[in-house]
């Protein structure tokens, strides 16, 4: 009986945790405008996702962002997470307190106070994408730092002093050793701020240039507006979203099994 | 005579936080040579060791490689390798390219690289290896790798910081002889780091002691083990009974509750440390001690027995071929060649202490408020009441000994016997300038060194009080 009542409860779950996107799924398949009437199986959807010029623009606009701030938050989050590892105690959880309030402050915060520092207060223009990529790259970077940080930690300590003996200088001894090492935790970092980046909604208002739209912001304006068939063709963005994501996913966790079992 | 190749030269480290791990060091070390830097954890061998393979600078002092100062230099332009203690090979890396790394960074071709990571595999007797992937290893081939690792690049000096610390018994031993051969077939000077006696004993050709920072003694192996320069060395080195005690005439010494005849000609009235080792004490009957107890232990050790005679208060352990009963009544003698008297350097004064029935310690029948479970590493106090170990295995009282170490200093003599830990008579009393030295013998037959500023008197009867917080205690495990 408990059994029974425990197998309902995660079904049940699964079905609140799934339904919705699976709903948008089967949605984008059809050629209906809304939620409610199904009227027939459809690719067009995928079509308009496709080949509307707007559309395609802003998904590799948000994907070209994401990787670019990605890739120089992960260098820089990976720098520091080295250089506060390596530092003095003191020093290192000092590092280590303040890479944490931006992790836990509020999203529209931060955005709405780099716009204001890098817009208002020293005048760069929206429009050259700095103020976007500084913005993301803020977002992005703490994380990288909290993904490599317990990578160096686990690290044995004396294999980086092991490669300054057989006479490596420490820039040798950090490329050819200590990178290796922490590689696992860069790339995961590296992800995560991909994925930031691409769910980021507030700092890309606040810093975006008016003519720009990542995903996030262009679904919040389009679900506004009276456009059906670019709201339909949301639908199917989401799902290609969702397929790629469980992809990932699993690829992710075959990987990871693999290397347990290899260790 | 052999070339010095290095020379450490007043050598301090004092910590940010004001910790001094090695004060004024100094020692030279000769082309060839195998020294061994022995001493109990945090006594600054392994801090001495990364001063000279650069992982650490000195505070002040110099270290000198082939006359030259190096004291500054970054390890990767040092001609010194070490192997560490838990080998820190690249787990990301084979085999082949771990050992070529050093080469690597030289900037050698391929084809010699190759040839001579060929040769050092063979000289650890992994050939074959080269593929294999750091994980697939036992310690020991890991161990063998290290070292290989660190040999190739033909160091001058190579460091060993207790390289065979995180090896099985067995294969310890086995390494241990195949280093020394190794050492001899390489002719490089090795710098060995152990708190492990008897493996240093076995392989070094110098042993440098070493205590809370500072250089005990240096000597041969035959030299430390015989002629212990203080009581720290001779605790460390081996077994040995260590008493307390005072010359008493030409070439005699009482101590242990007897008075000996020796060797060492010190002037009468001087307090002194005598160390017997085990094996030196010989069993006869009572008649022909010079002191006599009563067995308490007989504990076969495989070659030997070992006895533990109590006499009065005192206790002696013994290593004989030829084994009495627990019970019997023996008398003991020492050749006076066996006894090794040093002049007392601190006086401080060692005794055993019990561990009673409800797993406290005792001492003089008289409770001492202190916690067991500190004094045992790791252990803790079960529900009820006994001492289990860090293993998890409950300590038997009766095969545990725990010494107790106190200074003169902080002994108050008092003339309420019922005070005091325990109570003797004056039997000597030495003016020291600011205070006076009293040797105090109990009726256990034990000499006490109390410092006191009044003067007492010859013969006066006096309880010592022994504050147990300035004791420091010592797991001596039967």
């Amino acid at each position: 009986m408990i059994k029974q009542l425990s197998r309902i409860f995660i079904l049940f779950v699964l079905v609140i945790l799934y339904a919705p996107i699976l709903i948008l799924t089967v949605y984008s398949f059809t050629n209906a405008t809304n939620i409610g009437a199904i009227r027939g199986f459809s690719l067009h959807n995928y079509v308009t996702l496709f080949t509307t010029p707007e559309l395609r623009d802003m998904i590799i606009g948000t994907v070209v962002l994401a990787l670019v701030a990605a890739l120089l938050a992960t260098i820089l989050g990976t720098m520091g997470a080295i250089g506060a590892f390596y530092s003095k105690r003191q020093v290192s959880s000092m590092i280590d307190t303040l890479n944490q309030v931006p992790v836990v402050n509020a999203d529209v915060v931060t955005g709405f106070s780099i716009c204001i520092l890098l817009v208002v207060v020293l005048g760069i223009s929206k429009d050259t994408f700095i103020p976007l990529v500084i913005g993301h790259v803020t977002l992005c970077a703490p994380f990288v730092y909290l993904s490599v940080i317990p990578k160096l930690k686990q690290m044995d300590a004396s294999i980086y002093e092991a490669a300054l003996d057989l006479g490596a200088t420490p820039q040798t001894a950090l490329r050819k050793i200590v990178i290796p090492q922490i590689a696992s935790g860069i790339v995961s970092g590296f992800s995560l701020a991909v994925t930031l980046s691409l769910d980021d909604y507030f700092i890309a208002t606040y810093t975006k240039p008016a003519t720009f739209d990542t995903i996030s912001t262009y679904v919040v304006n389009a679900t506004k507006g009276a456009q059906t068939t670019i709201k339909t063709a949301l639908w199917a963005l989401s799902a290609v979203i969702f397929v790629i994501v469980v992809l990932f996913v699993v690829v992710s966790n075959l990987k990871a099994e693999n290397e347990e079992a290899a260790d | 005579m052999r070339e010095k190749i290095i020379e450490l030269q007043n050598i301090t480290k004092t910590y940010d936080n004001g910790f001094t791990a090695v004060s004024d060091f100094n020692l030279y070390v000769k082309r060839g040579e195998f020294i061994t830097f022995l001493g109990p954890s945090g006594c600054g061998k392994t801090t001495t060791l990364r001063m000279i393979a650069g992982f650490e600078l000195p505070t002040e002092g110099k270290i000198l490689l082939n006359g030259k100062d190096i004291a500054n230099l970054p390890p990767y332009e040092r001609p010194i390798n070490t192997v560490f203690q838990r080998y820190a090979l690249f787990p990301h890396m084979n085999i082949y390219e771990n050992i070529a790394f050093g080469l690597r960074q030289k900037k050698m071709s391929e084809d010699v690289i190759k040839k001579k990571v060929k040769k050092v595999l063979e000289l650890v007797d992994l050939e074959g290896f080269e593929k294999r992937s750091v994980a697939t290893l036992s310690g020991g081939q890991q161990q063998r790798i290290a070292i290989a690792r660190a040999v190739v690049n033909e160091p001058e000096i190579l460091l060993l910081d207790e390289p065979l610390g995180a090896l099985d018994l067995k294969m310890r031993k086995e390494m241990q002889l195949e280093l020394k051969e190794m050492h001899e077939r390489l002719g490089i000077t090795f710098i060995y780091v152990t708190h492990d006696q008897e493996e240093a004993l076995t392989m070094s050709d110098t042993i440098v002691v070493m205590s809370k920072g500072k250089i005990q003694q240096i000597g041969t192996p035959e030299d430390i083990y015989n002629e212990p320069k203080n009581a720290f060395v001779a605790d460390f080195i081996g077994e040995s009974n260590i008493f307390n005690g005072i010359m008493t005439g030409k070439l005699k010494a009482r101590f242990g509750g007897g008075e000996f005849e020796c060797v060492d000609d010190i002037e009468e009235g001087t307090l002194i440390t005598a160390v017997v080792r085990p094996e030196d004490v010989i069993i006869t009957t009572p008649q022909e001690g010079t002191i006599r107890g009563t067995v308490t232990s007989v504990i076969f050790k495989g070659i030997h027995y070992e006895i533990v005679v109590e006499s009065g208060k005192n206790e002696m352990v013994i290593q004989s071929v030829r084994a009495p009963k627990v019970g019997d009544y023996v008398g003991m003698k020492v050749d006076p060649d066996n006894i090794h008297i040093m002049i007392a350097e601190d006086n401080t004064n060692y005794f055993m202490v019990d561990i009673n029935s409800d797993h406290r310690l005792e001492f003089n029948g008289k409770l001492l408020d202190t916690s067991v479970t500190k004094i045992i590493k790791g252990s803790r106090r079960l529900e009820n009441g006994s001492i289990a170990d860090s293993a998890g295995e409950v300590i038997d009282p009766q095969r545990t000994k725990i010494s107790a170490a106190i200074h003169p200093r902080n002994i108050q003599m008092t003339d309420d016997i019922s005070a005091g830990n325990v109570d003797g008579y004056i039997s000597n009393l030495i003016y020291k300038g600011d205070h006076y030295s009293y040797v105090i013998h109990t009726d256990l037959d034990q000499d006490f060194i109390a410092d006191d500023e009044y003067l007492w008197n010859m013969g006066d009867h006096v309880g010592l009080i022994m504050p147990v917080d300035k004791m420091t205690f010592k797991l001596v495990r039967k």
